[in-house]
């Protein structure tokens, strides 16, 4: 028995720029008991389809057909049925759990009072009642926690407490919009068995919203795929990704990066990488601080961490959010202060330098971005900003002098020439991610730092992205610094790979033996808990997973 | 003055830190700020006014002949080096002497004892009209927010801060006073009531506290009827910028998504906006009230002189018509530490809301 | 997409107005031919005032005081005999004078301070943020009675006044100013393109000129409104207050509305709803202009269109201010096949 019935849904929304059709024709059903997932890219319309099903649409859209939820038309509900519907039948779970819960409630205040607007309960009755479901959704000592703050929580456990307010009524359906999105992946494998119990132990319906293929492959039992508004694919989960068969799934799924290249690779090129090795960069023991305010204590977000980068070489970076390794790419590139232990750049040590003395270092560096929005001056054009480089270090007299070089780097980025004259924010992110590698390499730096380049980019979009970088690494010879906190994708790239975990460097060695034989807790873990785009080796990796004990608080 | 003090980036730089540290720490931190923030605006009155000369040419140039003029700056201490004169008016508003009227001989102190009164009971009059009007009519306009009601409100939330509010006060006069007859055209009370008010015992100078204790209704509805109008001149004026805050506020935080998340629970529309948008929008809002009511002095001043209300703003136009610059530099470094405490008062305040700061 | 926006629609208010929609639309083209009426009237004057803003009498003798409006003088006179219209009509004068001088002054003092406080950090921007902090909580109409002493003395000159009034209002200001670019130039700071440069070698004065300052100052036009009117509502008050500009030397609407305290008992009406109105209009047209600018700069509350209306004419792409940094924006998508679609 279906419990949503989605029915040639079409939704429309009004934008400067005229209407836009965001969901187009989308037929779709859940049984009792079934985990959907909705992939797709941005713009795909996955997250319009699933917010329909609550009818929480902002006032700029309009939609037709039908969503049939326990036998009513939610499309079609009076103010005070969609009410009794929302929370009983249908509840929702939000990407960032950080921004779902209001910050001057108590978390049981809140739970509470999704409880008392579906029925008389008294204070009392509602305040037993969330502190079991925050016990059921895992949060330890919930008699106490049931009057906390959401801040007072992790963000791990403000996912759990999200998902306890959309479970206390017991809806037959839950709707998970990109439920794991902003979590670290550790923290994701948690959420996502949580999840998973409750389709096991309570029989909910899931419809999870993701672009993650890993997230689909670990948790859905069928999947739709979304392209531009349209279903074009549904199929069961294992069948989808043994045997896909729109182009467009095809090439999604060929664009996850999968653990388990990367090795050959390196080999390959450490074979090609002859004479002795000549370090560019040398950290010692480096320790940076960010310093406290008023008297207070300083933070300490990289603590007694030593590696190398040799000429020509590729070292991946990965942690987690707060592991410090950010902050390792900005002190390199001058950006950060180092407070402790010793930094050598290019010859150069950056322990006590100031501003000047790293002029001679800049033109031997360069950086990449994470966030392509507002890596560019807006005001100028993609050509100015990419000349900039060049024009500061007096390689050319003005932007319009550069225009040659600034084509041929364009040329080299495969971006048309004529987008020089475009501003930043007439590019998609993935066309600015490259306009940035063109401006990174303008100077044919000996060190090149790219901090989590491809984040904020769809899984396509990052395929080329990264393709690209390697094609430049290999043409250019550059030494690279790549920050990620994706295993998968350093893996793809680097030669060797350090983990960082808390300030600290908990290994580091070839991709092979990183990834291939960990011998820190935290890598394995690490590495167990990246879901993989394959149901039936995910299945295999969840039991490995369970058996490290991944399951810690978040 | 009339200000729309919640232009972007106005909230103040000194926001509390959040998680960590704790409550005590901010409320030292936000009181050591009071002494710097005095004593900066001390002085740059202090300095401003020495530039002209003394005070005493300046009250009384032309009607002494040279020497005795001289005679009496000299008496006064003006002829001494103005560090010294600096570090001795330093000394004494440490000493809590904000100096002596030219013109009267009065005390500074004893001026804000004799009207401060006054201008406190305007300003909370002038307040509760604020809030009456302001909040509820922001919340209104932000959950209607591009529907006609909205459209009228926010029209008349530009005229109310549009309008000057002696301007305001001379057409209420006007309308309700000369044309209507019904009210008071100007006073705080009529003369027999003045008369009756002064037989309470230990009054407050407050005079509808001091009406009450007198238990005669013609006498409250007397001291009322006069608050009527320089209420809603100055009330009107800070409800304009009330509402426009609200409504800013509240759009923001109707679009947070733990509204959405409220509606995919279930919840209400009516508590999404009393509770769920309201309360987070609180804490900016508060904040920036305490700024309002600051300007709130600064609009008192024109308050009061068009209604004759005798507090202090009323004595500050006088004496600036007196030319008497001691009781004018007095009156304002007095208003100066008035309007340090009471930011301090309201900061904490917004930090008491703030479960953030709390915990 | 890639068709170069002209010029035009890049200027500030010109771009906003072809953005807008509704009821926002409505707001600015209001305040924009409200504002466009006071620098008319301010211009023509001399040829709109029947009279001087100073003459007590014409070729049939003195006009006397508190006149009812009649054909002679439409608008009727004052308690000094002076033609309440002609006053009205040279105040936009008096008015426009004073916004210039005083926006103009804290305008460039503001923003370098602002800018350069803001960017640099350290001690002196500590010291800054604590004196403009003071100034900026304090009312600003006393501060600007302070400063109006010191510079007239407190006798007003002939040019005096106006001066008196602007530089007031100029200190005031600062602060404000101060604040407002500063924040921004502390936000900006820590955005990417700005440490891109900053990656690049490239000079602090080049990184503050080329990257912050007009990043920055992509505010102003919006501010700058807003403190317009403020200036003309202080210039009133200090006018009212018996600090503005004497009736001899220019025309002043707060201090005719003063000189009109005494009439409204008496049920003498227009010597100050006049004035008075004026203030008002002026005030209403460039508040409505700085809330509209201020509405479409924010995507919280810009207006939003409805779906269900046929498509609105093709306009601009989304960016608020020309090539804003962080609008909402239409993008190409070159990595999926099919471009030119536009991100809901």
């Amino acid at each position: 028995m279906s419990v949503v019935d989605i029915r040639d849904l079409n939704v429309t929304f009004a934008t400067d720029g005229g209407d836009v059709r965001a969901v187009d024709g989308v037929s779709l059903s859940v049984d009792a008991g079934e985990v959907l997932a909705i992939v797709g890219e941005s713009g795909s319309g996955k997250s319009v389809t699933a917010k329909t099903i609550l009818r929480l649409l902002p006032e700029t859209a309009t939609s037709s057909g039908a969503v049939v939820l326990t036998g009513k038309d939610v499309l079609s509900l009076s103010p005070a049925d969609l009410r009794r519907t929302r929370g009983e039948d249908v509840a929702m779970v939000f990407q960032e759990p950080s921004t779902a819960l209001n910050p001057v409630y108590t978390v049981g205040w809140q739970i509470a009072e999704g409880l008392r607007a579906h029925g008389r309960m008294s204070r009392r009755e509602a305040r037993t009642k969330a502190i079991d479901i925050l016990r059921t959704v895992g949060i330890p000592d919930p008699e106490r926690r049931v009057d906390y703050y959401p801040h007072q929580f992790s963000g791990g456990q403000k996912q759990r407490v999200v998902i306890a307010m959309a479970l206390v009524l017991r809806p037959s359906l839950i709707v998970a919009d990109e439920p794991t999105t902003a979590l670290d992946v550790t923290v994701q494998a948690e959420i996502l068995d949580l999840l998973r119990s409750l389709r096991d132990d309570f029989g909910t319906a899931i419809v999870l919203i993701t672009h993650n293929m890993g997230v689909v492959a670990d948790l859905a039992d069928r999947v739709a795929v979304m392209y531009q508004g349209k279903l074009v694919e549904q199929a069961d989960a294992r069948t989808l990704f043994a045997a896909p068969q729109h182009e467009y799934t095809k090439r999604l799924l060929a664009a996850v990066p999968k653990l388990g290249e990367g090795p050959a690779r390196a080999a390959a090129r450490a074979a090609e990488r002859t004479g002795e090795r000549e370090d560019v960069v040398v950290a010692r023991n480096l320790v940076i601080e960010y310093p406290g305010r008023l008297g207070r204590k300083g933070f300490r977000a990289v603590d007694d961490v030593s590696f190398s980068i040799a000429r020509g070489e590729v070292l991946g970076l990965v942690g987690e959010s707060g592991s410090g390794k950010t902050t390792i790419g900005r002190a390199i590139a001058g950006l950060t202060r180092v407070t402790g232990g010793s930094l050598s750049v290019l010859g150069t040590e950056l322990l006590g330098a100031r501003y000047r003395d790293l002029a001679p270092l800049r033109p031997e560096i360069g950086f990449v971005f994470q966030d392509p929005a507002t890596s560019f001056n807006p005001l100028l054009t993609i050509a100015d900003n990419v000349a900039e480089p060049l024009v500061v270090h007096s390689r050319a007299e003005s932007a319009q002098d550069a225009r040659a070089r600034v084509d041929e780097l364009l040329e080299a980025v495969q971006l048309p020439r004529h987008f020089g004259d475009r501003f930043p924010h007439e590019l998609s992110g993935g066309q600015r991610q490259r306009a940035s590698l063109a401006r990174a390499i303008a100077l044919s730096p000996t060190l090149l730092i790219a901090d989590e380049p491809t984040s904020a980019l769809d899984v396509s979009v990052q395929a080329r992205v990264l393709e690209l970088f390697a094609e430049l690494q290999r043409d250019l010879g550059f030494a690279a610094l790549f920050i990620s906190h994706d295993l998968a994708v350093v893996d793809l790239l680097a030669d060797r790979i350090a983990v960082l975990y808390a300030g600290r460097l908990v290994e580091e060695g070839t991709g092979a033996e990183v990834l291939g034989a960990p011998k820190h807790d935290y890598t394995k873990r690490l590495l167990a808990s990246l879901p993989v785009p394959d149901p039936v080796a995910q299945a295999e990796r969840r039991l490995e997973l369970a058996r490290l004990g991944g399951r810690s608080t978040s | 003055m009339t200000t729309t003090t919640d232009a972007p980036a106005a909230a103040p730089t000194k926001k509390p830190r959040s998680a960590g540290g704790g409550l005590g720490r901010y409320i030292l931190v936000r009181f050591l700020l009071i002494f710097p923030t005095i004593f900066i605006l001390v002085t740059m009155v202090f300095l401003l006014m020495r530039t002209i000369g003394d005070p005493i040419t300046a009250a009384l140039g032309g009607r002494l002949p040279p020497d005795q003029l001289r005679e009496r700056i000299a008496e006064a201490g003006y002829d001494r080096p103005v560090l010294v004169q600096y570090f001795e008016y330093l000394g004494d508003i440490l000493r809590g002497d904000f100096g002596t009227a030219l013109t009267d001989n009065r005390p500074v102190t004893e001026i804000l004892t004799t009207f401060g009164a006054a201008t406190v009971e305007l300003a909370f009059y002038a307040l509760l009209v604020a809030f009456l009007v302001g909040i509820p009519l922001g919340m209104l306009a932000a959950y209607l927010r591009d529907r006609w009601p909205d459209a009228v409100l926010r029209v008349f939330a530009i005229l109310c801060y549009a309008t000057p509010v002696f301007f305001a006060g001379l057409l209420l006069k006007l309308v309700f006073s000369v044309a209507l007859g019904w009210l008071p055209v100007a006073g705080r009370a009529g003369t027999r009531t003045e008369l009756r008010l002064q037989n309470v015992d230990d009054p407050t100078g407050i005079y509808l506290i001091d009406a009450i204790r007198l238990g005669n209704a013609s006498v409250i509805g007397d001291v009322l009827s006069h608050a009527v109008l320089p209420a809603l001149a100055l009330g009107l004026l800070t409800a304009g910028v009330f509402l426009r805050l609200v409504r800013t506020n509240m759009i923001g935080t109707l679009s947070m998504d733990y509204v959405d998340a409220a509606r995919s629970r279930g919840v209400p529309e009516s508590r999404l906006v009393r509770k769920h948008a309201y309360r987070p929008a609180l804490i900016p809002i508060v904040t920036v009230i305490g700024l309002q009511i600051a300007m709130l002095l600064g609009g008192a001043v024109l308050t009061e002189t068009t209604f004759e209300w005798e507090g202090l703003g009323f004595q500050l136009a006088r004496y600036l018509g007196a030319r008497d610059f001691v009781a004018v530099q007095g009156i304002v470094a007095l208003l100066a530490v008035i309007v340090a405490l009471t930011n301090f008062v309201v900061d904490i305040i917004a930090a008491l809301i703030d479960p953030r700061v709390r915990f | 997409m890639a068709a170069r926006r002209p010029v035009l629609s890049r200027l500030p208010v010109v771009h906003q107005l072809r953005q807008s929609v509704g009821l926002q639309r409505g707001m600015l083209v209001t305040g924009v031919v409200i504002i466009g009426m006071f620098l008319l009237v301010a211009l023509l004057a001399p040829l709109l005032a029947p009279y001087g803003f100073a003459q007590l009498r014409d070729e049939d003798g003195a006009f006397g005081a508190q006149q009812p409006p009649s054909s002679e003088h439409l608008l009727g006179t004052t308690v000094g005999g002076y033609d309440v219209l002609s006053r009205v009509i040279w105040g936009t004068r008096t008015a426009l004078l004073v916004i210039v001088v005083a926006v103009a002054m804290s305008l460039f003092v503001g923003v370098i301070l602002g800018v350069v406080s803001g960017y640099l950090g350290g001690w002196l921007d500590r010291i800054l943020v604590v004196v403009a902090d003071a100034v900026y909580a304090f009312p600003s109409l006393l501060l600007a009675i302070v400063v109006a002493i010191v510079i007239s003395g407190g006798q007003s000159s002939v040019f005096g006044g106006v001066l008196a009034a602007a530089i007031s209002i100029t200190v005031v200001f600062i602060p404000q100013y101060f604040r407002v670019i500063r924040a921004e130039t502390v936000r900006i700071k820590s955005e990417a393109f700005v440490e891109a440069a900053r990656v690049i070698g490239a000079s602090t004065p080049r990184i503050l000129f080329k990257h912050v300052l007009r990043n920055a100052t992509r505010t102003l036009p919006l501010l700058f409104t807003l403190n317009a009117s403020e200036a003309i509502l202080t210039l009133a008050g200090l006018g009212f207050l018996g600090f503005g500009i004497e009736p001899t030397s220019g025309a002043e609407w707060g201090f005719d509305l003063n000189r009109a305290i005494g009439d409204v008992t008496s049920g003498i009406w227009w010597t100050s709803v006049f004035p008075g109105l004026a203030i008002v209009l002026v005030v209403l047209g460039m508040t409505l202009v700085g809330e509209s600018l201020n509405d479409l700069a924010d995507p919280r509350l810009r207006a939003r269109r409805r779906a269900d209306n046929t498509p609105p004419p093709a306009g601009d792409p989304v960016s608020v201010v020309p090539g804003g940094a962080n609008s909402p924006t239409t993008s190409l998508q070159d990595e999926l096949p099919n471009p030119g679609e536009v991100r809901a």
